[in-house]
């Protein structure tokens, strides 16, 4: 069999094994570039270069591809998230019912806009299009938990809730 | 697996279930769970071990009414309950063979007049986790009968013969395209279900996912059979992870009963399913795109010709069907063509799922009978419109469809008549709006979108949706002229007619359908610096603004 040499872990640190296990799952091969960014995404909130270097070498996919893919897809992100992060709905019903004057609320509360994060790096500010539950619109996600039928009134509540800690 | 032990695990099913005397089936859904509905259940398995009555504390999926959620059905007796609290478990559980608890009832009024459930048949009465739950209900059934009984042909023949649309937008007919498929040569071929939902303010494929994933898993099965394809893909989006976990315990209870892997139903047939997730991409949801992101690559559309029927995932045949689509697979093979063409028009049969949300009373999933009419759909399903609003428009087919003024209301649904009124079917969202909303900061909200999903391929799409969202931004904020809107026009077609794939053809649809039929709020807005709805802030027009044009006015949006 053709040996193959791969990169060493970046860091000790555990997470990086969760990633190479997605790897492994899929064979390591090519075509797990997302399934494995996903992994990455999800065990450390972002991917930096290291990150993606790491990824790329393992799969043997040049890192100007990779990194194509990482820009490409929103849910991929290159900053790390803040402590906390507030997500704000912009599908089509919650549109309709108003999130964009949460958008609003959240944006004169930590004076920042969606996709950055405030500089304690405590609050990121996010928004998504949809997540399903358009029939209690508007939704916002506070640490990625749903919340409906929103109201700017208890969005600044939950952010407040978040500086008080 | 055999049709004797398919019966035994439906008997055996049956037998747990004679077990108890009371179900309460108590909503999972991603809209109950986030209030808590787990641990209603819990409450009332407590509750009912505590007095000591035979009741069984189901986890279901979404049963319909989102708004009125936390919902709990209690049968045998049928009784529905709405806004339900872990402190009412104790009453619930009271209640079992007595009066039902009046002050739970989710007043949905008419909400299931005129609701036909065929996709839905088993919300809100199985588990999704457990097969045998919906082996219970006739589930497999199709699939054994399939792959027993019938040849790859006669499958597809009674595809045919029902009349089946594909329910992802297109309304292509589905036993077409699996014949196209069947007959294109290729040692290995592919099945995908493109469960990416792009639409935003949709979610019937997250329900049915969530709800009932081994339908969608035995229509793959019986496709794959009619094709002859051994490996499958779910694409779901990552925007739902409830529906990841659901599929992925599904996929695996279906491999233990041997309904996915090698000589399923001890024939010679091997397939299996894997699933995929998306990545916060709209233009993934197009089929071309949606491989590519299967590949691993950005999801980027190819030109078409070749179709993915010819050359598809890693340039194998491929055959690409929605989640809906794959959801009515089995009722067909189990009750003939003829039964599914029974219901509907005249080119649209069956029944379609959707998500009624914006302005209207109760908001939810609902299921109906092609051809009912909007009117029926949005006055006696929906309730109408909340607080002594006047209705004002009802947008289907997402960005790529349009909205739909009063006159139109009593519009038959059907692929047909949707579009030449001017929108679409799409997926099955459908979005009330009333006299709150103003239909030029609509069509830019959909403009917004599709310029920010553009994948950027192709020029007319890229560069086209920017100065469309650039021209209406114009008209809102009460600056632009009569050129501008003449402009505008001439885009729409340009962008329409040239761009690459379907996210560009499609994009000018919502500017095109509000202009039809709400020229009138372009024109208050250009003539007379006003937003009829009072949504725009139509300050006075700032000088120069006819001299500008709208070149430079790209990058602001960019920055
Ligand atoms: C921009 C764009 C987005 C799409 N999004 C979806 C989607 O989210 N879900 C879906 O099933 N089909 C979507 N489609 C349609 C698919 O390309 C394809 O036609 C469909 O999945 C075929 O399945 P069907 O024949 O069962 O409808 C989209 C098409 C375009 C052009
Ligand atoms: S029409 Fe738009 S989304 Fe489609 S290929 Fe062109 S740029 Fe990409
Ligand atoms: S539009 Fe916001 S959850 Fe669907």
């Amino acid at each position: 069999m053709l040996y193959v040499e791969r990169p060493p872990l970046p860091s000790d640190d555990k997470r990086w094994r969760i990633v190479s296990g997605t790897m492994r799952k899929h064979g390591y091969s090519r075509n797990a570039l997302i399934e494995t960014l996903h992994t990455v995404q999800s065990s450390f909130g972002y991917l930096d270069e290291p990150a993606i270097r790491f990824v790329a070498q393992s799969l043997r996919v040049p890192l100007s591809q990779a990194y194509g893919v990482v820009t490409f897809y929103h849910f991929f992100s290159l900053k790390p998230p803040g402590k906390h992060t507030c997500t704000i709905c912009l599908g089509t019903a919650c549109y309709i019912k108003g999130s964009d004057k949460l958008v609003a609320e959240a944006e004169k509360l930590l004076h920042i806009r969606p996709g950055e994060t405030t500089p304690d790096g405590e609050v990121s500010l996010a928004t998504v299009r949809c997540v399903g539950d358009c029939g209690r619109a508007p939704v916002a996600l506070f640490d990625g938990e749903l919340s409906a039928q929103m109201e700017p009134a208890r969005l600044a509540q939950r952010l407040d809730d978040w500086r008080a800690q | 697996m055999n049709a004797e032990e398919l019966q035994q695990i439906a008997a055996a099913a049956e037998e747990e279930r004679g077990k108890f005397d009371y179900e309460v089936n108590v909503c999972m859904g991603t809209s109950c769970l986030a209030q808590h509905s787990d641990g209603i259940r819990d409450a009332i398995e407590k509750e009912a071990e505590g007095c000591g009555k035979r009741c069984h504390a189901r986890r279901t999926g979404c049963m319909g009414p989102c708004a009125a959620g936390p919902m709990v059905l209690v049968e045998p007796a049928g009784i529905l309950y709405g806004h339900v609290h872990e402190a009412d478990a104790k009453e619930i559980v009271a209640s079992l063979g007595a009066e039902p608890v009046a002050r739970l009832d989710p007043q949905l009024g008419s909400y299931f007049e005129g609701q036909h459930f065929r996709v839905l048949e088993n919300v809100g009465h199985i588990d999704p986790e457990k097969v045998d739950e919906y082996v219970a209900r006739g589930g497999y059934e199709a699939l054994l009968k399939g792959l027993t009984e019938m040849t790859p042909a006669a499958v597809i023949e009674q595809i045919s013969k029902s009349g089946l649309r594909g329910r992802g937008g297109g309304g292509y007919p589905t036993g077409l395209k699996w014949d196209t498929v069947a007959r294109v040569k290729g040692a290995q071929k592919y099945v995908i279900c493109n469960g990416d939902e792009g639409d935003p303010g949709a979610f019937m494929d997250r329900s049915v996912l969530e709800s009932d994933p081994q339908r969608v898993i035995e229509g793959m099965t019986i496709a794959a059979y009619a094709i002859g394809a051994s490996k499958g893909y779910i694409y779901v989006r990552a925007e739902y992870p409830l529906a990841v976990q659901r599929l992925t315990v599904a996929l695996r209870e279906a491999r233990r009963r041997g309904f996915l892997g090698y000589g399923i139903c001890e024939t010679t047939f091997n397939f299996d399913i894997d699933i995929r997730l998306g990545a916060g991409a709209f233009v993934c949801g197009e089929e071309t795109a949606l491989i590519a992101s299967i590949e691993g690559k950005r999801g980027s559309p190819r030109p078409r010709p070749p179709y993915p029927a010819v050359s598809g995932l890693w340039g194998d045949p491929t055959l690409i069907n929605n989640v809906e689509t794959f959801a009515n697979v089995a009722p067909i093979i189990r009750n003939g063509g003829e039964w599914f063409a029974s219901m509907g028009t005249a080119r649209s049969k069956g029944t379609k799922v959707f998500a009624l949300t914006g302005r209207i009373r109760r908001t939810g999933l609902v299921e109906v009978p092609m051809g009912m009419t909007l009117r029926q759909i949005i006055f006696g399903i929906g309730g109408g419109v909340p607080d002594g609003r006047k209705f004002k428009a009802v947008q289907t087919g997402g960005p790529s469809g349009g909205c739909l003024p009063e006159e139109h209301l009593d519009l038959s649904i059907s692929y047909d008549a949707l579009i030449s009124a001017g929108s679409m079917m799409g997926s099955g969202g459908m979005i009330v709006m009333d006299d709150t909303s103003c239909m030029v900061s609509v069509a830019r909200f959909f403009m917004e979108f599709c310029m920010t999903e553009s994948c950027g391929k192709c020029i007319p799409c890229r560069a086209g949706t920017v100065q469309m969202y650039e021209l209406l931004s114009k008209i809102c904020r009460g600056e632009a002229t009569r050129r501008d809107l003449d402009q505008l026009t001439e885009l729409c077609e340009v962008v329409g007619a040239t761009s690459l794939c379907g996210l560009g053809q499609t994009a000018p649809n919502p500017v095109l359908s509000t202009l039809r039929y709400f020229r009138h709020e372009y024109l208050a807005h250009i003539d007379e610096k006003r937003c009829p709805a009072g949504v725009c802030q139509c300050g006075p027009p700032p000088r120069q603004a006819d001299l500008t044009g709208t070149q430079g006015a790209a990058v602001e949006v960019h920055a």
